[in-house]
């Protein structure tokens, strides 16, 4: 996997629960951390947008939906694990100090 | 619909066959309804045809959620029954919303909830408009999603939230091994709870229907036998046991002149039942097919059900006895349905015969002969689907002619069939072969004929190829003989 992959995420979320809003927090955090500059999260509110849900086969929130790079992953929750999610992902953890 | 009933109970009428009876006016309106069976019962067809007949027959618009199939296959699926899926999607009356849950690609970490799915179904309600909703097989969720606990939860509030939005729904759940589905939905869904079966008893198959429960209203507490055809789900219809019948005093002829004459009125009643009964060789099928003749020369349809012969054979076996019936089977006239007896279950050609009579609308019916019937359910069963028939046949005014096969040198044991049969007839004709040592002769006795006074001789015929000649008076002289000594 080359070094400089982008990662286009999405994250869906109905209104501002305290799931939807701790997931946002553990996924910026996570990306901030290992994916820094190469990244983008899009944040959609089936509240506003409910015809979107279909699309990417959402049923359960949050989910964080990873677009780019393929295939797609899903993974359902408040991310709260984040060797999971960084598995999830198949993101490579960078090396802690 | 019943005014009254309606206020008692809401109910949404199914549009299915049979199902609106027995559940006496369709689901709760309103409520969610769980049908649950194992596989290929015949589930996803059956809310697939609630809601193609909700927006055909009462305007109400539906919304599809599958959780197993595609839109595209559920269309083609039920194209061959004559729903057209695309098209009512298109026009924006039907809405199929697809979830797909592929456990090889979600991971699951920390809490979530099942929202987004309310905010699918939810869209899809109102962007059409829908009253109705079926959720095609919910528990299809446990096999994609590891909490269980939580999930359990979620339909619990996914039901109630139905409720709320005032949708009349169908939840679909596979059988289980002790409870009725596996994820024990029925404890959640508890307004109505339907049960399919589809099993096979002495390698014919039967599909039958039960209704579990039915909060706040009667319902038939039976098994109803169902048929999966051509035209979808049809449940066969209890019809009315009671003896209400409007009758006619119109008297029609049997086809046969000198039989006529055997009878005071020169005829029988229309809409009355004929039993003709006789062991092989007695003439039977010729007695019915001058009866579907007759019939046919009124210019009234007859629907001839031939366990035996197929449509063309009988058609030119009556030719060599001058009795022409290939010019009313074109004409549409005469309707020959051949089957074989054991092709299916018992109330699978019950099912059928009223199907037929039904769409067809004739006004004369022949069985011939009703004993093959016999062979592919026990006598209790036998017995009670030819009081259906019959009811069906009279509340209908259409007159009916049954054959049936006597079974010769068992003359100890009552014949099943004639013991049924001739209890409910209202004419009984028993033809005999009587044997001497030079041949034979064949001989016809009105058993009895309910409502009119009948000859009560044994009358001798023969069959030439200009038909059956009777030899009436001679017989009768001998009984006045026998009176006066």
């Amino acid at each position: 996997m080359a070094k400089e992959q982008r990662y286009e995420l999405r994250l869906y979320v109905a209104g501002q629960t305290p799931k939807s809003v701790l997931a946002l927090k553990n996924i910026t955090k996570y990306c901030k951390e290992h994916l820094e500059g190469r990244y983008t999260i899009e944040v959609i509110d089936l509240l506003k947008n409910p015809q979107l849900a279909e699309g990417d086969q959402i049923f359960a929130i949050p989910t964080l939906v990873r677009k780019v790079p393929e295939p797609i992953r899903k993974i359902i929750g408040d991310l709260s694990n984040e060797e999971r999610v960084l598995v999830g992902l198949n993101i490579r953890p960078l090396v802690k100090k | 619909m019943r005014a009254n009933k309606k206020q008692l109970f809401p109910k949404t009428r199914t549009g299915i066959e049979g199902l609106d009876e027995i559940t006496e006016g369709g689901f709760p309106k309103g409520r969610p309804t769980l049908i649950c069976g194992s596989a290929g019962c015949g589930k996803t067809l059956l809310g697939l045809q609630f809601l193609v007949k909700g927006i055909q027959e009462e305007n109400e618009h539906g919304v599809f959620m599958s959780f197993e199939e595609n839109a595209k296959d559920l269309a083609q699926n039920v194209m061959s029954l004559g729903f057209d899926l695309n098209q009512l999607v298109a026009q924006k009356s039907l809405r199929i919303d697809h979830v797909r849950i592929e456990r090889s690609e979600i991971e699951e970490t920390g809490e979530y909830d099942l929202e987004a799915l309310f905010v699918r179904l939810n869209h899809a309600i109102d962007s059409i408009g829908a009253k109705r909703v079926v959720l095609d097989t919910i528990e299809s969720l446990f096999g994609g999603l590891t909490d269980a606990g939580l999930l359990r939860a979620e339909l619990r509030r996914l039901f109630q939230w139905l409720k709320d939005k005032g949708v009349t729904s169908i939840i679909t759940g596979e059988r289980g091994e002790k409870s009725l589905t596996r994820q024990g939905l029925e404890e959640y869904v508890s307004d109505c709870v339907i049960l399919l079966d589809f099993r096979v008893v002495d390698q014919i198959a039967t599909r039958r229907m039960r209704i579990i429960k039915y909060r706040g209203s009667t319902h038939g507490s039976n098994e109803y036998p169902f048929l999966i055809d051509e035209s979808g789900v049809s449940v066969l219809p209890i019809t009315s046991l009671k003896l209400e019948h409007s009758v006619s005093s119109e008297i029609i002829s049997t086809g046969l002149p000198s039989m006529d004459k055997l009878f005071s009125t020169g005829g029988v009643f229309r809409g009355s039942s004929t039993l003709v009964t006789g062991s092989a060789g007695t003439a039977k099928t010729i007695l019915a097919s001058y009866f579907a003749l007759s019939s046919c020369q009124r210019k009234e349809r007859v629907l001839y059900f031939s366990f035996e012969e197929s449509p063309e054979q009988l058609i030119r076996n009556m030719h060599s006895v001058d009795i022409g019936l290939g010019k009313y089977s074109k004409a549409k006239l005469l309707h020959i349905h051949a089957s074989r007896p054991s092709l299916q279950g018992l109330e699978m050609h019950l099912l059928l015969l009223h199907k037929l009579i039904r769409e067809l609308k004739p006004r004369t019916v022949i069985v011939d002969p009703i004993s093959s019937l016999i062979t592919v359910g026990s006598s209790s069963e036998v017995r009670a689907m030819l009081v259906r028939l019959m009811d069906m046949l009279k509340l209908n005014g259409i007159s009916a002619l049954f054959t049936s096969l006597r079974q010769d040198g068992k003359n100890n044991m009552p014949d099943p069939t004639e013991d049924a049969v001739s209890s409910l007839a209202d004419t009984w004709i028993r033809l005999r072969n009587e044997e001497f040592s030079d041949g034979r002769v064949r001989s016809l006795l009105v058993v009895k004929s309910r409502g009119m006074g009948h000859s009560n001789a044994v009358n001798d015929f023969v069959i030439t190829d200009k038909g059956v000649k009777m030899k009436v008076y001679q017989a009768e002289k001998k009984i006045k003989q026998k009176l006066t000594l």
